[in-house]
């Protein structure tokens, strides 16, 4: 059982890894660079903080 | 083909793909608590080979003290720097981005090092519970990062849902065990009063009680890592201090329920060397059902430690690239995922690479030495951010007690922890600070230029005082 347990966990691995690749380049190809690195530190904060105490 | 963001059904706020923001304070507990609980299942009784079962306790409460120091200090500083990255951005912004730098390296290392010593004990969990001859651990390790990257690659909310769960059924049955084990009565089945003696209970006097630090830390190491949550809480002001202090309290009572049972039940010299004391303690209760749930709890403990390790080192990576600190290619974000999908992928190979090919001692130590690095920053962190903008300059959504004792107490207890870390491993001190110097040199004299100076700075705030 344990052996075959192994051998599982090889198989899930194996298959993760490659959909999480397939992903990543279906993400790169169907989206600008700009797009996907537009994130910005503390958005949130500069719309809600006026920092009247 | 380049989509067009009105093209696509993902919520996308503004003209940004940003991180979502959907965790409340439980997931903050799971993150927090979640990282440090295998530190119960396995780490902190080494302690007690350096110094005695007593001093296995006395530094279950003094580093108890030192981490409830960090747990408020971090939250008053992160319910007001309130972004990934965690302990990266707040010293960006109060005290420069050389120390911002070293400290994001400091997360990453801590938490992928960690990440690593929790798919190696996984491992080893296993192949010590088959018994099979000729079975490795190289596919269960495999697994556990893969399947943990791959579920933090689809989603802060069902890594952190998982977290919780998991997390919690394992502190159950620390729950479970130190209630089966009648704890109000000594004789039955603990036997504390023969196996801890004035005789035996500090075999190596108070030098071993200093030497215990380097392995007391793992009651609680990690519970920091709630920070880096911080951009993806609902209320940071509120989720954050109250996730983190709830977890800190969770461990401080987790702690000293393992300590007593573990003591209770092993001789100090047993203790002090075996891999798993809590399913070694549901061993010797005889009940099959407290040893298997125990080896249970051990592997969901190690699987929580390395989900919220790899969902922590990934947002400081990514936080670097978003500041150019390191290329911009990692600041992206999956558009349907909202995770720092690149930063995740390209964390997963080198994790898997230590793994594979360090020893669970080697790892552990990095891990250590990477976060005692980083609470000493916080004790300098907090007095110039209590400098800069005092009380009542800015809004902050927690303002911890007793300030400056707090600082002035983990300051001094880092320093007997690195003493400490010295006496057991003074070789990899020395290299990992000679490391951290030569990388400064590359950052400062080459990595810098491409930063974008004024675009780091992104927090609402007055001037500081004395600027």
């Amino acid at each position: 059982m344990w052996v075959a347990l192994s051998y599982a966990c090889w198989g899930i691995s194996i298959v993760l890894a490659l959909w999480m690749l397939y992903d990543w380049f279906k993400v790169d190809t169907n989206y600008s660079e700009d797009v996907l690195t537009s994130s910005r530190e503390g958005e949130l904060e500069a719309a809600s903080e006026k920092h009247r105490i | 083909m380049t989509v067009a963001l009105e093209n696509t059904t993902t919520t996308i706020h503004g003209d940004r793909v940003s991180l979502l923001r959907v965790l409340g304070p439980a997931h903050v507990w799971a993150l927090g608590v979640g990282i440090v609980l295998v530190g119960e299942f396995t780490g902190w009784n080494f302690s007690a080979d350096k110094g005695g079962a007593l001093a296995a306790l006395i530094v279950c409460w003094i580093v108890g003290l030192l981490y409830t120091s960090v747990a408020m200090i971090d939250s008053e500083v992160t319910s007001t720097v309130a972004a990934a990255g965690g302990q990266y951005a707040q010293a960006k912004h109060i005290v420069g981005p050389l120390m911002a730098f070293n400290v994001a390296l400091f997360l990453v290392f801590a938490y992928t090092m960690l990440e690593v010593s929790d798919a190696i004990l996984l491992g080893d969990t296993i192949v010590a519970k088959a018994g099979v001859e000729g079975l490795t651990h190289n596919s269960f390790i495999a697994a556990t990062i893969v399947v943990l990257a791959w579920l933090n690659y689809r989603g802060v909310l069902m890594t952190l849902n998982v977290n919780f769960v998991i997390t919690a059924i394992a502190y159950v049955s620390i729950v479970i065990l130190f209630f089966s084990v009648s704890p109000w009565t000594q004789g039955a089945v603990l036997k504390l009063n023969e196996l801890v003696t004035p005789g035996n209970a500090l075999p190596y006097g108070w030098i071993g009680v200093i030497a215990a630090f380097q392995f007391g830390i793992w009651y609680y190491l990690g519970i920091e890592g709630t920070t880096q949550a911080a951009e993806e809480v609902r209320s940071p002001a509120r989720s954050l201090p109250y996730g983190t202090m709830a977890g800190m309290i969770t461990l401080l009572i987790a702690a000293a329920m393992t300590w007593y049972v573990c003591a209770s039940l092993m001789p100090w010299e047993y203790l002090g060397i075996t891999y798993y004391p809590l399913w070694d303690a549901g061993k010797l209760t005889g009940s099959p059902l407290l040893e298997n749930l125990l080896f249970v709890a051990t592997l969901l403990a190690a699987l929580a430690s390395a989900n919220g390790c790899i969902n922590d080192a990934a947002r400081a990576w990514f936080s670097l690239g978003r500041d150019r600190y390191l290329p911009s290619w990692f600041s992206a974000v999956h558009p349907k995922y909202r995770t720092p999908y690149r930063s995740i992928l390209f964390l997963l190979p080198i994790a898997l690479a230590f793994a594979f090919i360090a020893d669970l001692n080697q790892a552990i130590t990095f891990s250590i030495l990477s976060g005692v690095l980083q609470y000493t920053f916080m004790s300098i962190n907090i007095m110039m951010f209590r400098k800069k903008w005092p009380l009542g300059s800015i809004r902050r959504g927690y303002t911890h007690p007793f300030h400056p004792l707090p600082a002035i107490v983990l300051f001094c207890l880092c320093v007997v922890t690195f003493f400490a870390i010295f006496l057991g491993f003074g070789s990899q001190l020395i290299a990992m600070t000679i490391f951290y110097f030569l990388i400064s040199v590359w950052f400062h004299f080459y990595r810098y230029k491409f930063v974008r100076r004024g675009d780091q700075f992104t927090m609402p705030w007055p001037k500081p005082q004395g600027y």
